[in-house]
């Protein structure tokens, strides 16, 4: 969501911002360990343009990112991420309240070349999903092969995490992957992945807890 | 399940696409000048072959894009996978890799 005014910031709702105390509970320091929050407000441009004409490249130097080409590619980093989602189209996701700013550079770049630059911001929310156990928490609902042999920073997917669709984004080899989600499926897939999570960490934290008997007393 | 490689993404779940019918049938050029029994080719008639049919999917849940499949219609095997609007490779179909 764009807000030019400053009044109306403190109105925004975040679809997941109810969650951040669970988020921060299911939260496992550690080797072993992972950690969920929301990235809520990231500025997400949806650009759509020819790769091979010029304006690819003056877009590209606006965001001192190269629009990948390859398939699942993206470039950048956290601040500015390029994601391919296809031969001639790219989501550009950067910080909180940069979609003015940010909006006007690509469409200056454009300039008179066919393609749109659209403020896609309020489409969806970022779950973000880290540390060394992410993977196998993530892989129990994406059936992607997420090994770094096949995926690792750099790449990007549109595919199916628990039945729900989403942009899933690698943004380094912790793992820590961003999952773009639409507001309406954000609820659903942020319990799926506390639960998924808790799953995953229950060894851990039932042996964090050793001498307690049976495993009832986990805290989830 | 079938695994698909989509042209823009690679190799996804069946799960990930819908199904589009028959490939390359193209609109008529004057539907006004089709009589009912033509018109009705033309919307409801599609090819069911025993064997290789190349067939339209989209990608809804990647990318969104639609593309073209050849498919053996009894063993699933696809045999070619090609962007909209390209012409479908190895017309013969049984026999080419
Ligand atoms: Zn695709």
């Amino acid at each position: 969501m764009t807000v030019d005014g400053f009044a109306l910031a403190h109105l925004r709702r975040s679809p997941l911002g109810h969650l951040a105390d669970r988020f921060a509970a299911s939260s496992v320091p550690g080797p072993g360990g992972v950690r969920l929050r929301e990235l809520p407000f990231l500025t997400q441009l949806n650009l759509r343009l020819d790769p091979t004409g010029p304006a690819a490249a003056r877009a590209a130097e606006a965001l001192g990112a190269p629009l990948p080409t390859g398939a699942c590619q993206a470039a950048g980093t956290g601040a500015l991420r390029v994601l391919r989602l296809g031969p001639d189209e790219w989501l550009v996701v950067g910080p909180d309240g940069a979609a003015p700013t940010l909006g006007d550079t690509l469409r200056q770049a454009l300039g008179e070349e066919p393609g749109s630059v659209v403020d896609v911001s309020a489409n969806r929310t970022t779950l973000e999903l880290a540390g060394p156990s992410a993977r196998p928490v993530l892989e129990q609902g994406c059936s992607l092969d997420l090994h770094p042999r096949a995926f690792g920073p750099g790449r990007c997917a549109q595919t199916t995490v628990a039945k729900v669709q989403v942009v899933l984004d690698q943004l380094d080899d912790e793992p820590c992957y961003r999952l773009l989600v639409r507001d309406s499926f954000a609820q659903y897939l942020a319990d799926w992945l506390l639960d998924a999570a808790g799953e995953s960490q229950a060894p851990l934290l039932a042996s964090q807890s050793a001498g307690q008997s049976g495993g009832n007393a986990m805290k989830r | 399940m079938l695994l698909i490689a989509c042209p823009w993404c690679g190799e996804r779940d069946e799960t990930e696409f819908h199904y589009g019918g028959q490939a390359h049938v193209a609109h008529p050029a004057d539907p006004h000048a089709l009589t009912d029994a033509e018109w009705g080719a033309y919307l409801f008639v599609r090819d069911n072959p025993k064997g290789e049919f190349a067939e339209r999917w989209v990608h809804s849940a990647g990318c969104r894009r639609w593309f073209n499949v050849v498919r053996h219609t009894v063993t699933h095997d696809i045999s070619a996978v090609y962007p909209a609007g390209q012409p479908r490779p190895n017309e013969q179909g049984e026999g080419t890799a």
